[in-house]
């Protein structure tokens, strides 16, 4: 099973990149949706066997992470008439190399930290889908862009926990999954709302409020 | 058990409030539902001062000195706010009145489980919840601005609450599995202190000041305070700048005990020194020529929350200052956002220069307003006088003159900041005729304030016994002591 979750992990940094490297949002959403899939894959492959805790948590992420939220994201994107990331602030070629270097970085890290059980690529996978999801959210104008940002960020930390999911609770993941799934949809209804007010997703535009 | 079912209704019964609110077809029902459970919550939070209550749901839900003040001051703004709302709301649209009765219901719910919860994880359950509870309110006027506010409210508070997610799970990782010990359960922390790994330890703490650090608007993670606050309607600004704020400071008061349980105190207490410090310098330079009263309300809340961290990080009586001035900071930011919030529904602007001469118009609404700047800058006889106070002291005695120094400078600089918008609003000329003929005050916009004040004057001179033992408890718990 080890060699198999190693896989799935490896998968997860390919969809680190894949949304780094696309323009495309409704590319980008299936690339963060995919993640959903392999994250939860990725609970059941760790535990080794089937229990029901994990395959609880197995469904419930990939209901939430992989179907209902690119599902609505994509309605976002499709009521809001956007297609692609045109301007980003950081070119695809320049982001392309910061996650390079976050992939560095966080190798460099995990090597030096205490063991924590569990594979171990578990946590520099981890720390580089937080870098990358924090580079997306930087670098992006949109704000349906910025959104699948938080939500590769949610994804790290979600991988992190991972490492723990043998000793933190059932009811405590149900918690985290459910605000997650909130969270984004209040993002989401909100990138709605900027869509219709400003007649474009793009963060840029709110710039009313400042000091004067 | 009847206990265990009354701290469980605490959290449970706001929710089901929320749900009925959202449920509800008849605004009056609405309306009805929000008073019933700010009242009911009031009366159960009372009863816990009364009887105690012990430990539920393993431990994960239990009261101690510091959750028990947090809850109490959480209640008492509730009340008070939900009885404002009651005539704010009056002739608001049915869709929009339903969304904002059940997002404060919710954030009663989300507040209250992180005041008792004593399982981190569940803690930063209900810290998200409240921050996601907020979202509907501050965008409740449906404009651009307050748009672009809510927009950089959702992704800067997002980020910092999945960091504070991220020193959760890093706690988990630092605490030793063992047979009988309960993973993130605050108690067991505590008592095996000793055996947590310092290095994940360490990496949690950091994770969480930041995390907390941006629900709480300490400088530089202050930075989506001002534009919400000013946006938001002033009784959620009040919500937010007394009840939101103070979530998080709790959230990272439980991260500063169990570091302390571990012996780091040497690796937290100067960070924590260090960010309420630049807080304070941060908020003085910002106060210090604010044009707009609600901007310069939320560098004030950035200020105080500076001196929190501050007490936190000096320990001794600085701790027990820190407890006592969250108490009075929660009242009387609720007190200066609902009277602000009067003055500002006459001109529609939140500047100083179009609230001169305020005290003809809403005469009790300014002299409440002006009361609250006054006790905001730390003037006796308030209460934030005697917090203030003590946290100073507390640099004196634990050793650290030059914070002492520095911190009184700050608060100098803050106080000619606010005392010169207070001179702006009571010796302005009178104001330019409106567009409109301006309705009087109305007993809904002056009770809740007038409690508030009298509460700020009451803790300024007298602290009831039952407070001071669960003010000393909580000192003592966060490493410090009762003067």
């Amino acid at each position: 099973m080890r060699s198999i979750a190693e896989i799935l992990l490896l998968l997860v940094v390919l969809m680190d990149f894949a949304v780094l490297g696309t323009s495309r949002l409704s590319a980008c959403i299936r690339a963060v949706a995919v993640q959903g899939v392999l994250l939860g894959s990725l609970s059941l492959a760790l535990e080794g066997g089937l229990s029901l805790h994990a395959g609880v948590l197995a469904a419930g992420t990939i209901g939430v992470k992989a179907i209902l939220l690119p599902w609505f994201l994509r309605w976002a994107i499709r009521e809001a008439s956007v297609r692609r990331e045109v301007e980003p602030l950081v070119g695809y070629m320049a982001s392309f190399l910061l996650g390079a270097a976050a992939l560095v970085v966080s190798f460099a890290v995990a090597a030096r930290l205490p063991s924590t059980g569990g594979t171990g690529l578990l946590v520099p996978v981890a720390l580089v889908t937080v870098m990358i999801g924090l580079i997306v959210l930087i670098t992006r104008t949109k704000a349906l862009s910025q959104v699948l940002g938080y939500l590769m960020l949610e994804n790290g930390i979600y991988l992190f926990g991972l490492t723990q999911a043998r000793r933190v609770p059932f009811l405590v993941e149900a918690g985290v999954l459910l605000d997650v799934f909130v969270g984004v949809f209040v993002m989401g209804i909100v990138v709605f709302h900027i869509n219709r007010e400003f007649d474009s997703i793009s963060a840029l535009k709110l710039t009313e409020l400042k000091e004067s | 058990m009847l206990s265990a079912v009354g701290l469980l209704a605490i959290v449970v019964a706001p929710a089901l409030g929320a749900l009925l609110a959202y449920l509800a077809k008849e605004g009056p029902t609405r309306s009805a539902v929000l008073a019933g459970s700010a009242a009911l919550h009031f009366a159960l939070v009372a009863r816990l001062w009364i009887v105690p209550a012990g430990p539920v749901m393993g431990g994960w839900l239990a009261v101690d000195g510091l959750g028990l003040i947090v809850l109490s001051l959480l209640s008492v703004l509730f009340l008070v706010v939900a009885n404002y709302a009651h005539g704010f709301l009056r002739g608001g649209k049915p869709h929009e009145l339903r969304v904002f009765v059940t997002g404060l219901l919710t954030f009663l719910a989300a507040a209250s489980l992180v005041s008792l919860s004593h399982h981190l994880a569940l803690l930063w359950v209900g810290m998200e919840a409240t921050t996601l509870s907020m979202a509907p309110l501050i965008y409740d006027r449906h404009d651009r601005r307050s748009l672009e506010a809510v927009w950089k409210y959702l992704v800067l508070s997002s980020v910092g609450i999945a960091f504070a997610l991220l020193a959760v799970f890093l706690l988990a990782t630092a605490q030793p599995s063992r047979v009988g010990v309960r993973p993130l359960v605050l108690e067991d922390l505590l008592a095996g202190g000793a055996r947590l790994d310092h290095w994940w330890l360490r990496a949690a703490f950091v994770f969480a000041l930041v995390g907390f650090g941006t629900k709480m608007g300490l400088a530089p993670l202050h930075t989506w305070k001002p534009d919400t606050y000013g946006e938001a309607p002033s009784l959620v600004g009040g919500l937010m700048a007394g009840g939101v704020t103070t979530c998080a400071f709790l959230g990272l008061a439980r991260f500063t005990q169990v570091v302390l349980a571990a012996d780091l105190g040497g690796f937290a207490r100067p960070l924590l020194l260090g960010f309420g410090l630049f807080s304070l310098a941060v908020a003085a330079a910002f106060i210090i020529g604010q044009a707009d009263v609600k901007r310069l309300l939320a560098y004030s809340s950035v200020e105080h929350m500076g001196l929190l961290s501050l007490g936190l990080g000096l320990g001794g009586l600085g701790a027990y200052g820190a407890v006592l001035h969250a108490l009075n900071n929660g009242l009387v930011k609720a007190l200066l956002f609902l009277s602000v919030g009067n003055l500002v529904a006459v001109s529609g602007s939140s500047a100083a220069a179009d609230l001169r001469g305020m005290l003809r118009v809403r005469p009790w609404s300014a002299t409440l307003a002006v009361i609250g700047l006054f006790a905001v800058t730390g003037s006796p006889p308030f209460g934030m006088f005697l917090s203030e106070f003590t946290i100073i002291s507390g640099a004196f005695r634990e050793d650290h003159p030059l914070v002492a120094a520095a911190a009184l400078v700050l608060l100098a600089v803050t106080f000619v900041g606010i005392a010169r918008m207070i001179l702006e609003m009571i010796l302005g000329d009178a104001p330019a005729p409106g567009p409109g003929p301006v309705d009087r005050e109305r007993p809904w916009m002056i009770v809740g304030p007038l409690v508030l004040a009298g509460l700020v004057l009451v803790l300024g001179s007298w602290l009831p016994e039952a407070l001071q033992e669960q003010l000393a408890r909580s000192a003592t718990s966060l490493g410090g002591r009762a003067p």
